[in-house]
């Protein structure tokens, strides 16, 4: 019973083997694309598994203090950045192997020609709130 | 209304439907049908007889759905309006439905959920939001977990090993929000001691108490973790303490160690020191041999360690740990691969005198923390030998 984020970038991971920008598919082949995403997500929540998915707009703003009294300052978007988030999944499983087995069917997604994307997607354990009652000896 | 008390009910109300002939299934959804309905009706109308009022309306929840699905497929089947005397249920019943919900063919979580909700008796909502998930991914883990376990005959005796290990997470799971899964698995497991006489059973409840004794002190305001050494010992729950070891004596009285007879054997050589300085580091020592022996687990022998170093001193800590680096295969590269090990080390070298790299396996150690409080308390003491007085 663990939390993971599987997560998607548009830029910053390695190349996918299928690696056709998604603007040069067939509108059938985006359906099949987002079909997929979708029932995916239901089955995960079939399977008692699925939290949250979310997609993010691929521009945002940075913003930081600027000190008291002021207004924050932004800037950007960078085009130099290198790590774009895309969107993510959080899934709630039994064990580390499940949750890489999830990503590795997240990953055959149909691209360009209805074939799987190959797409590398990042998948990183939450952090829980605190630690298991009995476990630990410096406590 | 005692709400608690009310859930103290479900095992045996959905002991006597299934007994009736009702499949779990169905009989599980019919007796929550029927605690909502306590929980809203009692406060102003308090039933004689608790028990009976609960299996009076879940019986006619189960005979009302049940009709509704005969009638959605056109089935008239043979539904007894009125049911057979049939047994009543009893501690038997009650045993049944830990062993069905911690059955071997369901996973850690979904065993955890189903406990949860047909021996405890907590709603599908209170389960998603103590796990943090949507109540719909919890509702379709219930169900799934139901479905299951639906060939399995009630009447098979179950392995008692899978149960107090299913306890043993959802004590472990602590709390949060408004469902203390650890006074839960407390009362859980009573009630699993009160249905049958074994010596890990009561190893188990006694551990639970005796952890549960510190739990106000393990922490402080701020949620930040306070170490055994530094806990206001008068602050632990001395009642909770005395019956820990009360449990944990007469079942040690058994001959028959396990687990967490052994586990329990340690949290109470801890709850009786007066202060850290007093523990009885020796037997304590002694219980983890006793441990490494029944599990032979690397977390066992890391935790012996520190004993061994409270024990014997620092050096003797960090030569059991070098034992347990030598039989480890994979532990070079990316460092140990077992949690806390790094946090271990940097307590042990640092108790050596070592500050330099104490500073820097507590860095590591943070960095391989799995959760937050443990994180930051890791951080602090890095943070402590890198800019505090006698800094190296």
């Amino acid at each position: 019973m663990a939390k993971y984020l599987l997560l998607k970038h548009y830029r910053g991971a390695p190349a996918p083997v299928n690696n056709v920008p998604m603007d040069q598919w067939t509108p059938e082949e985006i359906s099949a694309h987002v079909q997929f995403m979708n029932d995916f997500a239901a089955r995960l929540e079939k399977t008692g598994e699925f939290v949250d998915g979310q997609a993010l707009a691929p521009e945002g703003s940075w913003v930081r203090y600027d000190g008291e009294g002021r207004p924050p300052v932004t800037d950007g978007p960078f085009a130099e950045t290198k790590d774009l988030i895309a969107g993510w999944m959080v899934i709630d499983v039994d064990s580390h192997e499940r949750a890489v087995e999830l990503a590795g069917e997240l990953s055959a997604a149909p691209g360009k020609d209805g074939k799987p994307i190959h797409e590398w997607l990042e998948v990183r354990p939450f952090l829980a709130a605190k630690p298991s009652t009995t476990e630990c000896t410096f406590k | 209304m005692d709400e608690a008390l009310i859930r103290s009910l479900t095992p045996g109300v959905l002991g006597v439907l299934v007994r009736r002939g009702a499949d779990f299934a169905a009989a599980e959804d019919a007796v929550q049908d029927a605690l909502i309905e306590a929980v809203r009706v009692w406060p102003t109308d308090p039933p004689r007889d608790a028990k009976g009022w609960l299996v009076t309306v879940a019986w006619r929840k189960f005979l009302d759905a049940t009709r509704a699905d005969a009638a959605r497929r056109r089935r008239e089947d043979l539904v007894e309006e009125e049911p057979a005397p049939g047994p009543v249920a009893s501690a038997d019943d009650t045993l049944q439905l830990y062993f069905l919900c911690a059955h071997p063919s369901l996973t850690p979580s979904s065993a955890v959920a189903l406990t949860l909700r047909a021996v405890g008796g907590l709603t599908t909502r209170q389960i998603a939001q103590a796990y943090l998930v949507p109540e719909a991914t919890m509702a379709q883990r219930i169900s799934r977990a139901k479905r299951t376990v639906s060939g399995v005959r009630f009447d098979q005796p179950g392995d008692v090993a899978t149960v107090l290990r299913v306890l043993y997470l959802v004590f472990n799971e602590g709390y949060s929000g408004d469902v203390d899964l650890a006074a839960e698995a407390i009362r859980l497991t009573r009630q699993l001691a009160a249905a049958i006489d074994h010596p890990e059973v009561a190893g188990l409840l006694a551990l639970m108490l005796l952890h549960h004794a510190r739990r106000a002190t393990r922490t402080a305001p701020d949620g930040s973790l306070v170490p055994l050494a530094e806990q206001d010992r008068g602050r632990w729950d001395t009642k909770a303490i005395a019956e820990g070891v009360e449990i944990l004596q007469a079942a040690l009285a058994r001959d028959r160690l396990g687990e967490f007879q052994a586990q329990a054997a340690i949290a109470a050589l801890h709850a009786d020191a007066p202060t850290a300085e007093e523990t009885d580091w020796v037997q304590i020592v002694e219980w983890y041999d006793e441990l490494a022996a029944l599990t032979d687990s690397p977390v066992v022998r890391l935790n012996r360690a520190v004993a061994v170093g409270e024990a014997d001193g620092p050096r003797a800590g960090l030569a059991a740990l070098a034992e347990l680096d030598a039989s480890s295969p994979s532990s070079s590269g990316r460092g140990h691969p077992l949690p806390r090990h790094a946090a271990v080390a940097a307590y042990l070298h640092e108790r050596d005198g070592d500050l330099a790299t104490a500073a820097r396996l507590y860095t590591e150690a943070a960095h391989k923390a799995s959760n937050l409080a443990e994180r930051d308390y890791l951080t602090r003491q890095a943070a402590r030998l890198n800019t505090g007085p006698g800094s190296f």
